[in-house]
């Protein structure tokens, strides 16, 4: 098998895809010219994901961490989800093929595009270090 | 499970298999040896030899027993360059959509100091033979066409290039792989004076192929040793191979009229009923293409993950995008008709085979469009498009 069963589960019944039409913030990496694309939708309450959705244009790896990433943040507080990184999401999903590695970059950049999101439409100051590294 | 993924490679028939076994259980000796039993196996050899060059009009002699495509391939433009060196002529011509056994080979002799035109394909998938007259030059050595493609199954128009090269005294080598046991091939009528093909493709075994050269091309020995092939392709004969190779061989030819037509009848039916899926194109000339190939594309989703819905529901498919190739770009067979990145990514190919069935066809008429709505209502990409944030291409 190319992927994990835990992969294919997660890009099978992939968790919490969809939109939140009032969400707090958004966040989009990649571009359809090199195949993936995440948003991602956060739902904020005292600091606190209280709901997040996805939506991926991308191969099984790409659908597959979107899912993962958004499970390992919903009902995190924000500075928490801020640490998130594509190899703990590759971890969580028992590996990946190193070919594909670069479709999971994705997750993380967009969970952090979309925080990034949430501080600037708060007005709430932040290093912009933190977000440098977003995948695009 | 619904198999169609034909171009990348075929059940071997259960007639195939019969034929093959006596000569790896009884038949066994070395076609090379010169007890009766090995005289027996060179004879075999020998008749296979003639039942090929029969089928495409060819001398005996003129045929070559390869490992597959590839070897065939690159035995056939290596064996150009050298004559090329000899003459000082060091100038090749190709498409810009052939199979990496080619574009591969030629990119190694570019940096020998071989000149590389490639054509353009158009968006049908098809080269204009006018442009193949612009490119020849003096210099030209070989013009390298594939008979079909392997990603899109357009026809080039063989006939004519074989004519144009031999007004202007250049080689014409066609990678034939994909249409070998789908059209009629007659080599002195199309004017080839090189031709590749592989048995894995027509129901033959895997590993396997043949290298038609006329027999004024002089053939470079590239796989070094003993004398086999008429010195020209060394190792000892892989017999059961070549004898399966050529009941497969016989067996696509017999009625391939008929075939082609039942096969064309079914792909149609999936262009028919799959195209009506919105914002979706087929890729390549519709009627200038082998019967058993479809490639459409679908805009706002990805071909990796369509394949794995498609293999959930037992369909074997295939497509173009990147992420199933391994590499960040997407096939360069779309991207040289004209199909964008963002495009190129969301395609689909099947290919079929005399074992297709209306029933299987039927099936996947009904899982394509789920799968693709399913997809679409996933992607932000097509969330844009339909928002209008971004414009549909197709
Ligand atoms: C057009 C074309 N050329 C060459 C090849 C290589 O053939 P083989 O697999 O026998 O090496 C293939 C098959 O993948 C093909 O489709
Ligand atoms: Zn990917």
């Amino acid at each position: 098998m190319l992927y994990s069963e835990k992969v294919m589960d997660h890009f099978r019944n992939p968790r919490n895809v969809g939109e939140i039409e009032d969400a707090d913030a958004i966040g989009e990496v990649g571009n359809a010219r090199c195949g993936d694309i995440m948003r991602v939708y956060l739902k904020v309450e005292n600091d606190i994901i209280v709901d997040v959705k996805f939506m991926t244009f991308g191969c099984g790896s790409a659908i597959a961490t979107s899912s993962m990433a958004t499970e390992l943040i919903k009902g995190k507080p924000i500075s928490q989800a801020l640490e998130l990184t594509n190899q703990a999401v590759v971890e969580a999903l028992d590996g990946l093929p190193d070919y594909k590695l670069h479709c999971s970059v994705l997750a993380e950049g967009a969970v952090k595009a979309a925080i990034k999101n949430y501080y600037d439409r708060n007005n709430i100051p932040y290093d912009p270090e933190a977000f440098k590294n977003i995948a695009d | 499970m619904i198999y169609l993924d034909n171009a990348s490679t075929t059940k071997v028939s259960d007639k195939v298999v019969e034929v093959m076994v006596p000569y790896y259980s009884e038949v066994y000796a070395n076609c090379s040896s010169l007890h009766e039993f090995g005289q027996k196996a060179k004879e075999k050899l020998e008749d296979c030899r003639q039942r090929v060059a029969r089928v495409f009009n060819a001398k005996s002699r003129e045929i070559y027993f390869t490992s597959g495509g590839t070897e065939s391939d690159n035995q056939a433009i290596l064996s150009a360059a050298q004559i090329g060196i000899r003459q000082e002529k060091k100038h090749i011509i190709t498409t810009k959509f052939e199979h990496h056994a080619v574009l591969n080979v030629l990119n190694k002799l570019k940096q020998q100091g071989f000149t590389i035109t490639y054509l353009d394909v158009n968006s049908n998938g098809i080269i204009k033979i006018e442009d193949l007259e612009k490119a020849i030059t003096p210099q030209t050595v070989l013009v390298s066409i594939m008979f079909a493609n392997n990603e899109i199954g357009t026809i080039q128009p063989i006939k004519e290039i074989g004519r144009v090269c031999k007004e202007h005294k250049v080689l014409f080598h066609t990678d034939a792989v994909q249409a070998v046991g789908n059209e009629k091939i007659d080599v002195d009528e199309l004017g080839i004076d090189m031709l590749s093909l592989s048995a894995h493709k027509f129901h033959g075994p895997k590993g396997v192929g043949v290298l038609y050269a006329r027999s004024n091309v002089p053939l470079t020995q590239f796989i070094v040793g003993g004398s086999q092939e008429n010195n020209r392709r060394a190792g000892t004969e892989n017999l059961p191979g070549i004898v399966g190779m050529v009941a497969a061989l016989e067996a696509a030819y017999k009625d391939l009229d008929t075939k082609n037509q039942r096969l064309k009848k079914m792909r149609d039916k999936l262009f028919d009923e799959l195209s009506k899926i919105p914002h979706s194109a087929i890729n390549g000339d519709r009627e200038h293409r082998l019967c058993s190939n479809f490639s459409m594309c679908f805009e706002g989703i990805e071909g990796e993950s369509l394949l794995l819905l498609l293999s959930d529901k037992g369909i074997c498919a295939s497509s173009g995008s990147a992420c199933t190739s391994g590499s960040l770009a997407p096939s360069h067979v779309l991207l040289s008709i004209g199909r964008p990145h963002e495009v190129a990514h969301g395609s689909l190919r099947l290919t079929l085979s005399r074992y297709t069935t209306e029933d299987e066809i039927n099936k996947v008429i009904e899982a394509v469009p789920q799968v693709v709505a399913y997809l679409r209502s996933i992607s932000p990409v097509w969330d844009e498009l339909e928002k209008g944030v971004r414009k549909h291409v197709i």
